[in-house]
């Protein structure tokens, strides 16, 4: 239980973080992402607040076996820099220019009841689940062809 | 390039980015996670027709609280301020992109941008310039190519 109240209080701080760095506001972050009109640096200062406080984070998270709840530590292994890393980020990145919203933010203004963020959130998840669909089948070719 | 001082706002965006950062470290030393939301998101998705024992709960916790932040801060401050402009072809067409990118990509702007730079993760760093630099792009494209 002690777990679940804090991944909820942790949900709940990172969506309040979101609205007051102005995340939720798709004309904000796209007054960012347009460097040739009149830009809106401010987007910068929420990248640069995260890191800010992470950097000492993870320095003292890469030293622990344990969480402070005694769970095992998910750090992630991966160092390869691919074609599915850097294919999906452009997708990504795409998505995210198209209609100003990232999945965080799109899921907080679900909550705040915008029907054209329910729109978005939809759609990302058709969107993970066909990914899923075409895991599991290359998987099962994959395994197949041995 | 002009900055449009109008709509900067640099103290509450870094105040929201440092409790963006506080969540993350919260849930990295706390919980043993990375704080990316479509990698929470996805797993879910990732369980239909397949569940995997003790991986939900976390996620939907996390899930209520983030749905539950415009709520507290209706109560709180008002109306959570957003103008969307896109259309809804657009948006849905967004939120595709979105689903399927960040799963190949193996996160987004939580997870690679704000976790994995703080781990001074190079794959990381990657990801955040290939997906900042598609959205300059498409922003520079539909507002000043086809505008």
């Amino acid at each position: 239980m002690q777990h679940r109240v804090t991944e909820f209080f942790v949900g709940l701080l990172f969506g309040v973080g979101l609205i007051l760095a102005g995340m939720t506001d798709p004309s904000k972050v796209l007054g960012f992402l347009d460097l040739a009109g009149t830009w809106d640096p401010s987007l910068a200062f929420v990248m640069g607040g995260g890191i800010l406080v992470g950097l000492g984070a993870f320095a003292m998270a890469k030293k622990r076996t344990t969480s402070f709840l005694g769970g095992a530590m998910h750090l992630p292994t991966s160092a390869v820099i691919d074609k599915r890393l850097i294919g999906g980020s452009l997708l990504f990145g795409a998505g995210w220019g198209l209609a100003g919203f990232c999945p965080g933010p799109a899921i907080v203004s679900l909550g705040a009841g915008q029907p054209k963020a329910a729109a978005f959130v939809a759609a990302m998840l058709v969107g993970m689940a066909v990914f899923e669909i075409i895991e599991r089948k290359q998987a099962r070719q994959s395994a197949g062809a041995h | 390039m002009t900055i449009d001082w109008n709509h900067f706002t640099p103290w509450a965006s870094l105040a929201g980015g440092i409790l963006l950062g506080l969540a993350s470290a919260l849930f990295i030393l706390a919980n043993g996670r990375i704080l990316g939301i479509s990698g929470i998101v996805g797993g879910l998705m990732g369980h239909i027709g397949r569940p995997k024992a003790g991986d939900t709960g976390w996620r939907i916790a996390f899930v209520l609280g983030m749905l539950t932040a415009p709520v507290l801060y209706l109560l709180v401050a008002g109306p959570v301020p957003a103008t969307i402009d896109a259309g809804w072809g657009t948006v849905v067409l967004a939120g595709l992109l979105v689903g399927v990118g960040t799963r190949y990509g193996s996160g987004c702007t939580s997870g690679h941008g704000i976790c994995g730079l703080s781990r001074l993760s190079p794959r990381s760093l990657a990801a955040t310039l290939a997906f900042m630099g598609a959205g300059f792009a498409i922003v520079f494209v539909m507002r000043h190519v086809f505008a």
